[in-house]
């Protein structure tokens, strides 16, 4: 076995595969799927200050090879996940990251506060990108100087480590990753979902409530690959790449784009032990190509 | 309840009229329980224009023959797909998904089983086990025209059956609510289909104050409870159709008319 473990700035993984927020609940929907405790980590649900409903249904709409989802955030608030959810979280040995929303700056900070108080949650992923809320949520993602401000206030009451997801309905994704690694993030994570649309021609109606809705799955991977790529580049703070990722196979694309941790998410819909496929997968690879660490592929993209 | 991820094998396609089908499924070691009301996420392989699973309630569960039933109607490409598997072909399901109907109470014995197009497909197998239990429910089965009447003689093995039809090709003419058992008195229905069809049972349950339950088919991603996209409004908020439901009681509902 080779050795996958890997490290996003004071948290060390077991091994890179994280699965994504929001389409692995708490990790106990898929207990009776896979052993949990063998995933390198575990991003939990959009949490938000207050209990959010989220959106009207229709929230989902298929697309060639993704979907499109609409959720907007539906959560019971902070309060209720260090109450009733953390404590059952506590005895599974994995690392347990929260995604953290919020539609205003102190929401933000009030929920990433609470956080910061829990032992067992040793990182979080701030939730700048949320393409499915009226009001802030991707707004403090697409503009520099916002997602300065969020990261550099969230910096001041959030001690442990702190990943930054970043949205990719920008038109320059490195100003961004910059500016949030200038303000003290110890990692970014991309991509959110991509902005987009379904219409049923026949009944001339959208098929999402809200119109528009944030798109996920393979149709999105080249993407996120390319964004990674990017960002990988031009920051020197660990990136965590998805976007589409199925198999092994799309994991180590992204490694070798400079990634350092991925995360898996809508594939866990189609085959919930996916992760632990992807693990495996990984393994083999790096024993087929004779690599001791994942450290040796990580932005080992050959240019020339 | 657990639940399961695995192959199962075609035993029979039984093409049937109207575009529909009944898939039977099996494998070497007995079936775990599944109850009324539950249902199964598909995965199709073979059709690049489907991504997520397909959804389909449980029709039956043949202890005997250690088989599960789905009675299938073809609407896209999906499905399309489905109807082309043959004996021997091997289907990856997650299983048994969603709560279940409830039995009815000590004091509830009059029963109808409502339902509608391919929505009749969950009551077989609540008939089944009502009928097991010793009740002797009833079937109000709706369909646009005689063609659209799937399973009727395997509705008959568990009860009467009773038929609508909008054109008056078969049984009563109109919509299951204009039918003329509905004179008679009930002490619970449950009801599978259209959605103006649970809509308008709901509402004659409402003013008769009969416990009524329906069995919602909101387009689902991931099945167990994980994503939220398959939500429906009910007086505690929203509610995950897949893992709350799909059975509701209609009391329950905020119903989005
Ligand atoms: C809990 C539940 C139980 C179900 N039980 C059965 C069953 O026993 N038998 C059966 O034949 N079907 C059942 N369905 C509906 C079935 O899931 C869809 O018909 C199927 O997913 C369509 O797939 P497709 O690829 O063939 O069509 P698509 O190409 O996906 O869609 C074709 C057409 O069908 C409509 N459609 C797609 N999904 C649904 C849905 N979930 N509900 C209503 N309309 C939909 C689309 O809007 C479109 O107009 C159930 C759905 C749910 C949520
Ligand atoms: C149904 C659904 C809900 C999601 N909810 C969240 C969320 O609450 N917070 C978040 O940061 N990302 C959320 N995402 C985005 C994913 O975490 C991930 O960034 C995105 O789906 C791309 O990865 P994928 O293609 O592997 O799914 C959600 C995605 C889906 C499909
Ligand atoms: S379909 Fe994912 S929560 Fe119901």
């Amino acid at each position: 076995m080779a050795n996958l473990t890997t490290k996003i700035g004071n948290l060390t993984l077991k091994n890179p595969v994280i699965t994504a927020s929001g389409t692995f609940g708490y990790g106990e929907e898929y207990l009776d799927f896979l052993d949990i405790n063998q995933l390198g980590g575990i991003c939990v649900k959009g949490t938000t200050l207050h209990r959010r409903e989220g959106n009207p249904y229709p929230r989902m709409a298929e697309t060639p090879s993704g979907m499109l989802n609409a959720v907007g955030l539906q959560n019971k608030g902070v309060d209720y996940f260090i109450n009733t959810i953390y404590p059952r979280l506590k005895v599974f040995e994995t690392a347990f990251i929260v995604n953290v929303s919020g539609s205003t700056l102190e929401d933000y900070i009030e929920t990433a506060e609470k956080i910061n108080s829990l032992s067992s949650i040793p990182a979080i992923e701030l939730n700048i990108s949320c393409p499915n809320v009226k009001q802030g949520g991707m707004a403090f993602g697409v503009d520099k100087d916002m997602a300065a401000e969020v990261v550099k206030e969230v910096r001041k009451v959030y001690h442990k480590t702190l990943i930054v997801k970043l949205s990719p309905n920008v038109t320059d994704i490195i100003s961004i990753a910059e500016a949030v690694e200038h303000e003290g993030a110890d990692a970014v994570s991309l991509i959110n979902t991509l902005l987009g649309m379904a219409i049923d021609a026949e009944t001339q109606k959208p098929l999402l409530s809200t119109i528009t809705g944030g798109l996920s799955g393979p149709c999105v991977k080249p993407i996120a690959l390319r964004m990674v790529w990017q960002v990988a580049h031009a920051v020197k703070i660990p990136v965590v790449g998805m976007g589409g990722i199925s198999n092994a196979r799309d994991a180590i694309e992204f490694f070798l784009a400079g990634a350092t941790a991925i995360e898996v998410g809508t594939a866990n819909f189609i085959d919930p032990a996916v992760s632990l496929q992807v693990i495996q997968g990984i393994d083999d690879y790096l024993q087929r190509h004779h690599c001791e660490s994942i450290i040796d592929i990580i932005g080992a993209l050959k240019t020339a | 309840m657990k639940k399961f991820i695995g192959n199962l094998v075609v035993s029979e396609n039984i093409p049937l009229k109207n575009n529909h089908f009944l898939l039977k499924l099996t494998q070497a070691e007995p079936l775990p329980l599944m109850l009324p009301g539950q249902f199964v996420q598909l995965k199709i392989d073979d059709t690049p224009s489907v991504f997520l699973r397909r959804t389909f309630s449980i029709n039956y569960v043949d202890r005997l023959k250690n088989e599960i039933w789905l009675l299938i109607q073809v609407v896209g490409d999906g499905t399309r797909s489905l109807s082309k598997n043959k004996t021997g072909d091997s289907l990856n399901l997650i299983y048994p998904l969603g709560n279940s109907f409830s039995m009815p109470t000590a004091t509830q014995s009059r029963l109808l089983l409502i339902g509608g197009g391919v929505g009749v497909a969950p009551l077989l197998f609540l008939g089944a086990i009502l009928a097991e239990k010793g009740f002797s429910p009833s079937f109000l089965i709706g369909a646009r025209n005689v063609d659209g009447l799937i399973e009727l003689e395997e509705f008959q093995k568990f009860g009467n059956v009773y038929v609508t039809t909008e054109d008056g090709s078969a049984g009563e003419i109109g919509f299951v609510t204009n039918h003329s058992i509905l004179k008679n008195t009930f002490d619970k229905i449950y009801t599978c289909g259209p959605t103006p069809m649970m809509q308008a049972v709901t509402q004659f349950a409402e003013n008769k104050s009969i416990d009524s339950e329906v069995s919602l088919e909101n387009k689902m991603a991931c099945g167990i409870g994980a994503c939220l996209c398959c939500v429906t409004q009910t007086h505690q908020g929203n509610q995950c159709v897949c893992t709350d439901g799909p059975v509701f009681n209609t009391k329950e509902l905020v119903w989005q008319i």
